[in-house]
């Protein structure tokens, strides 16, 4: 038999329901995987009470459905009394007062928390290196970068050290580390999960979604974590349930291939096994159509402008009174709240609190706030008409495979570059799934499949049946020859 | 419309942001924004009049919830996170 940690997290559940395996027996194996954290994945374990829950499950003759899995849960979601710091030195040390709903689903369900994932400070970046913690490796080669800004979720997977994980993602930062990490990440339409208990980002764009080495598993998380929630009035929830997908074929399926994100600026190995991919869904039965969306090549200028803007007011609550780090030098309130920012937040956060802030400033807010919701509109109009003729839409994830540390740092504008093919389906608001299609290099490419908004039982079967034709395994050499 | 990115707009737009910056910071900050202003740039030059500005991406109408009491947090709980604590509050410094 596999190790318990190679097994899929629909396989761990029903190892344990058939009584081949105990939840103590998972947990253990990930914990063991998880203390021995060569990759930085993890900023906190919660060790003592994951132990302490399997071994109640275990005693359950009635198991709770999700039957004691672990789970990776991405340090932006707050866990009560479990530190919880969303990568930043402002949150060292806090131990929120609640879970947040999603979590909270997941524990009911049966689900064991093991730890919080590292992540770019606040969410705000894509390598995973603007964490205040040090980054996070890619577990295929710990040269690179994992992506981000949900790295730590997305390693934790790959490396084995979780089945299954938690992230968020507003421009990109599920999709755009599963690609880099060679896994599945799915992001959801926009409201379908609660965001009670997610530190805020970018409160328009942000979404939780699911992190798994198989489309069912990422779809089987989904279920339990959709759904309205008083505590958050802009979830609606899907329309319909998550079904764990079945499909084998592609047939009858139209899908839009947007030659825009597969020209210039995509790289030659991520361009090459994209089209392979599209080639097996053709045999599948699927129809390619090329679609043009115009006006996303102004995706990351929009996004520029709007989610800095929004992250600027969501900021603002990291004033060193309430919670959270707090300026030890004066007594004089303003400058304690100038002091205790410059100390508690990172470069690249400062960075878009000030850029949101001039966006938002009294002379600029017209040319640059107001212009960029509007060419949202018209972006998000641009999908609106290509689903009228298709039914999903694919392009490659992430311009290029994972880069080597230390590369980008240096150049705001060339880390921003690498979420362009992600940031246009956010602004929309739209589902969408990244799954892993082939190598480059030796290192993962992700193919990004969206759908109209509530499509997403329609996504994740499209994704389960092209997963199966291109058969990736989602062992990381490297991890093999580091066991 | 004319943006010049100065020193002077730097530290304007961190006293708005309550960010306390050192000259050197003032420096990369303004080197920094203006080379991320001048790739947004190329939005200002789109003609987009009656175009609708987006407010939200998912139509919502308003959501309601029947008004009943429910537990909250304690005084200390509340409190519990908090850097300075006084008189069962949080410890605040002077106004300037």
């Amino acid at each position: 038999m596999s190790a318990p940690t190679d097994l899929t997290a629909t396989q761990q559940i029903a190892a344990v329901r058939a009584g081949e395996m105990t939840s103590a027996e998972l947990v253990d194996a990930h914990l063991a995987r998880c203390e021995d954290d060569r990759w930085n994945s993890y900023l906190a374990l919660n060790a003592d009470a994951a132990r302490a829950r399997a071994r109640e499950i275990d005693a359950m003759a009635d198991k709770p459905p999700l039957a004691g899995v672990p789970i990776a849960v991405k340090d932006a979601l707050v866990t009560r009394d479990l530190v919880t710091t969303s990568g930043s030195r402002m949150l060292e040390g806090f131990r929120p007062l609640y879970t947040a709903t999603c979590v909270a689903r997941l524990e009911e369900a049966g689900a064991i928390v093991v730890g919080k994932t590292n992540m770019d400070e606040f969410a705000m970046g894509s390598s995973t290196e603007n964490s205040a913690y040090g980054p996070t490796l890619n577990p295929w080669d710990t040269g690179r970068v994992p992506g981000g800004s949900s790295g730590g979720s997305a390693s934790a997977v790959a490396a084995r050290q979780a089945p299954w994980s938690l992230g968020s993602d507003t421009g990109g930062s599920i999709r755009q580390p599963a690609a880099l990490c060679g896994i599945v990440g799915m992001k959801p339409t926009y409201g379908a999960v609660s965001r009670y208990g997610l530190i805020a980002f970018a409160s328009s764009l942000d979404q939780v979604g699911p992190f798994a080495r198989t489309v069912a598993d990422a779809a089987l998380l989904l279920s339990y974590i959709e759904g309205r929630d008083p505590m958050d009035s802009t979830c609606v929830g899907l329309r319909e349930p998550v079904c764990v997908p079945t499909a084998t074929d592609l047939s009858g399926v139209r899908i839009g291939v947007v030659e825009e994100l597969m020209g210039e600026g995509t790289d030659d190995g991520v361009r090459a096994a994209v089209r392979e991919a599209l080639d097996r869904a053709e045999h599948l039965g699927a129809t390619l159509v090329p679609v043009e969306l115009p006006n996303s090549r102004h995706g990351l200028s929009t996004y520029y402008i709007l989610a800095p803007a929004e992250c600027s007011a969501n900021l603002a609550r990291f004033d060193g009174i309430r919670y959270g780090h707090s300026s030890a030098d004066t007594d004089n309130l303003t400058e304690h709240y100038e002091r205790t920012r410059a100390e508690g937040f990172g470069a690249e956060v400062k960075r878009r609190i000030m850029l949101g802030t001039f966006a938002l400033a009294s002379g600029y807010y017209d040319a640059y706030y107001g212009q960029a919701q509007r060419v949202r509109t018209r972006i998000a109009e641009d999908f609106d008409r290509a689903f009228e003729s298709v039914d999903l839409i694919a392009s490659p994830t992430s311009p290029s495979v994972a880069f080597p540390l230390a590369s980008r740092t240096d150049d705001p504008m060339h880390m921003y570059l690498s979420d362009t093919c992600t940031i246009p389906i956010s602004l929309a608001g739209l589902p969408s799934v990244s799954i892993p299609c082939g190598l480059d290099a030796g290192m993962p490419v992700g193919l990004q499949l969206s759908g109209p908004a509530f499509s997403e039982n329609r996504l994740f079967d499209a994704a389960h049946a092209l997963e199966a034709a291109i058969g990736f395994d989602t062992a990381p050499p490297a991890l093999e020859a580091a066991a | 419309m004319p943006r010049v990115i100065d020193a002077d707009v730097v530290r304007h737009v961190a006293r708005l942001s309550r960010l306390a910056l050192t000259d050197d910071e003032v420096e990369t900050m303004r080197a920094e924004l203006s080379g991320i202003l001048d790739h947004v740039d190329q939005i200002q030059s789109l003609d987009l009049a009656g175009v609708a500005p987006t407010t939200h991406v998912i139509h919502l109408e308003n959501v309601l919830r029947t008004d009943e009491p429910r537990p909250s947090l304690s005084p200390e709980e509340a409190l519990r996170e908090a850097p300075r604590v006084a008189a069962g509050g949080f410890s605040v410094g002077r106004m300037g």
